[in-house]
């Protein structure tokens, strides 16, 4: 199958965030970047579909300035045959510029499977790939946590709240992918070597109009500080009547 | 003044609390604006329209109710296409869904369908001017944005739980409608519903969550947080991300960054760390409890009270104790 991935370069969540002198920015100093959480599973997806079903093509695509390079190396690396960098001074805000701008790519190129992470980590607005079938035209699954493909036909699971429901759509089409997919492999190092000479080709990204600005970024109000009540089940006690006194959630 | 849209959003032919939570923000923005109305689209198997006046509690004026067979079960196509026709011909200021995970694949449709923009899971929102603030968790909620929306509908999907449903009664009038795209045509086909267990409460419904982590050992421990689950009596059973790797949970009991955001009354944390990981999908919890052996895990730093102890010892004492306390009343 023909199949592409849309990745986003990513901060490390780990990191304790400050906000750029800006204000609409996290600051970048001492960050660390990687792909999405889920677009790597995605793009490990999209390598085991075509790893058993014979041969294909895995086109990971990231829009965004030079340094999504990256972690489209990373993707090469990892085995997929080629890449598109959409080249954008920056990432904007509004899902459905980035969705247009993908749209433009995919459009017309031949793509059996499109792959996306159920959501970014760093925006977690999980609208692009919606947005971007919708551009398309194509059936859309979104955040799956099964997927399964023959004959030209997908079914997935998809986890709803307290439930769960099983899809069956035809293909070409659109799947977010959700925890339940493959986590990513790690390159080896003759995959690393390999992804040096494979194609990374840039092209300017057509964003069109953007209606979404940021205004302000800000650090949540921290917790107030807790207390340890005691030690081991003889605590209990206290913490039953703390619960009940002071919490009034008992 | 100016009108509002919402997506009341139902499941098995009921209304999912998240449905009042969008009549209810709907309402309170057409409020702001002046007078304007709150429409409701409610789409279902026919006899779904008995669930009108249930909207009209939360401040829904009007309930669209689009019958039809082929919408028993979420038809996103037909459901999407039937959503954008409404907004479109109804010059509504907002359009508010739940970013439940129905919403959530829903509303990014609509708004391509449109040719909006949108905010997605918001947390607080309101209109100044042109456009529509809100706010938005970003960054594993490490950071927390304020983003400004322009165009005319501005379409918003709203975190569950973020803001409660208030009601505001009132006589909705109901409009039937048909759906604007054939549920019969659609080519994403659900073919299985699997119900979440009968009254099992789901986790991002109930007021309490006793949530279990790699310091319980084994799945078969998880049978203590069960247990402690049972003696709250409105307590559903979550999990962090190692524990459902490790299969010992499905991965629909996953709270933290890559898994549910949950804000509940309580949170009892057993034998969890306390990985920001965990922490992204907790944090916003009232009441924080956290059980666990190493009293430098970070769990204590953001828990409002905590035992320093063995989970597995702990556990037992602590449901007998709730038990306890709740016969008491």
């Amino acid at each position: 199958m023909k199949i592409a991935v849309c990745i986003k370069r990513v901060p490390d969540m780990e990191t304790r965030f400050k906000i750029a002198a800006s204000g609409t920015a996290v600051d970048a100093a001492g960050l660390k970047y990687d792909m999405s959480d889920f677009d790597g599973y995605a793009v490990e997806t999209a390598l085991q579909l075509n790893e058993k079903q014979g041969p294909g093509e895995t086109v990971v695509i990231s829009l965004g300035p030079d340094v999504v390079q990256e972690q489209l190396r990373k993707a090469l690396s990892m085995g997929a045959d080629r890449a598109v960098q959409l080249k954008a001074d920056r990432v904007p805000a509004d899902g459905l510029a980035i969705a247009r701008a993908l749209a433009a790519e995919l459009q017309g190129g031949g793509y059996d499977l499109i792959l996306f992470g159920r959501q970014a980590v760093d925006s977690a607005n999980a609208t692009v790939g919606p947005m971007t079938a919708e551009l398309l035209g194509l059936p859309c699954a979104t955040a799956v946590s099964t997927l399964e493909i023959a004959n030209g036909r997908a079914t997935a699971r998809r986890d709803l709240e307290g439930a769960a429901e099983i899809v069956e759509f035809p293909l070409p089409a659109v799947v977010s992918v959700d925890e339940g997919m493959p986590r990513a492999r790690y390159p080896s190092l003759k995959g690393i070597m390999a992804a040096k000479k494979k194609p990374l080709e840039v092209k300017p990204a057509q964003l069109g109009d953007e209606h979404i600005t940021i205004e302000k970024l800000e650090l949540p109000p921290e917790r107030a500080a807790g207390r340890i009540v005691g030690e081991g089940a003889a605590a209990v006690p206290e913490l039953v009547r703390l619960l009940h006194t002071e919490a009034k959630v008992l | 003044m100016a009108n509002m849209f919402a997506f009341a959003e139902s499941r098995g032919g009921a209304l999912r609390r998240v449905a009042f939570e969008a009549v209810s923000a709907a309402r309170a923005l057409a409020d702001a604006s002046g007078s304007g109305e709150v429409h409701a689209l409610l789409a279902g198997a026919p006899g779904i329209a008995s669930l009108a006046p249930e909207l009209g509690k939360y401040g829904a004026d009007v309930v669209i109710v689009v019958e039809h067979a082929g919408l028993a079960n979420a038809n996103s196509e037909a459901l999407a296409a039937t959503a954008a026709e409404r907004i479109r011909s109804g010059g509504y200021r907002a359009a508010i869904f739940s970013a439940s995970a129905q919403g959530r694949d829903l509303a990014p449709r609509v708004a391509a369908k449109l040719g909006q923009s949108m905010a997605a899971d918001v947390t607080s929102f309101g209109l100044a001017g042109d456009a529509l603030v809100v706010t938005h968790p970003a960054y594993a909620g490490k950071v927390i944005a304020t983003l400004r929306l322009t165009g005319s509908p501005a379409i918003v999907t709203l975190r569950p739980g973020a803001r409660a449903a208030v009601e505001a009664p009132r006589a909705a009038r109901v409009e039937s409608a048909q759906p604007a795209a054939d549920p019969g045509a659609s080519k994403v086909v659900v073919k299985e519903m699997i119900a979440g267990g009968g009254a099992k409460l789901d986790i991002g419904d109930a007021p309490v969550i006793v949530s279990g982590g790699r310091g319980l050992k084994s799945a078969d421990n998880f049978k203590l947080v069960e247990d402690l689950a049972a003696a709250f009596g409105n307590a559903a059973v979550g999990a962090t991300r190692a524990v459902t790797d490790d299969g010992w949970r499905p991965h629909s009991d996953q709270i933290g960054q890559t898994g549910r955001q949950v804000s509940p009354d309580l949170y009892v944390a057993c034998g969890i760390s306390g990985a920001i990981q965990h922490i992204a999908g907790m944090r916003n919890s009232r009441t924080i409890v956290a059980i666990n052996k190493d009293k430098e895990a970070p769990i204590f730093k953001v828990a409002d009270y905590g035992i320093v102890g063995d989970v597995i010892e702990v556990l037992p004492v602590l449901t007998a104790a709730v038990k306890e306390a709740r016969a008491k009343g």
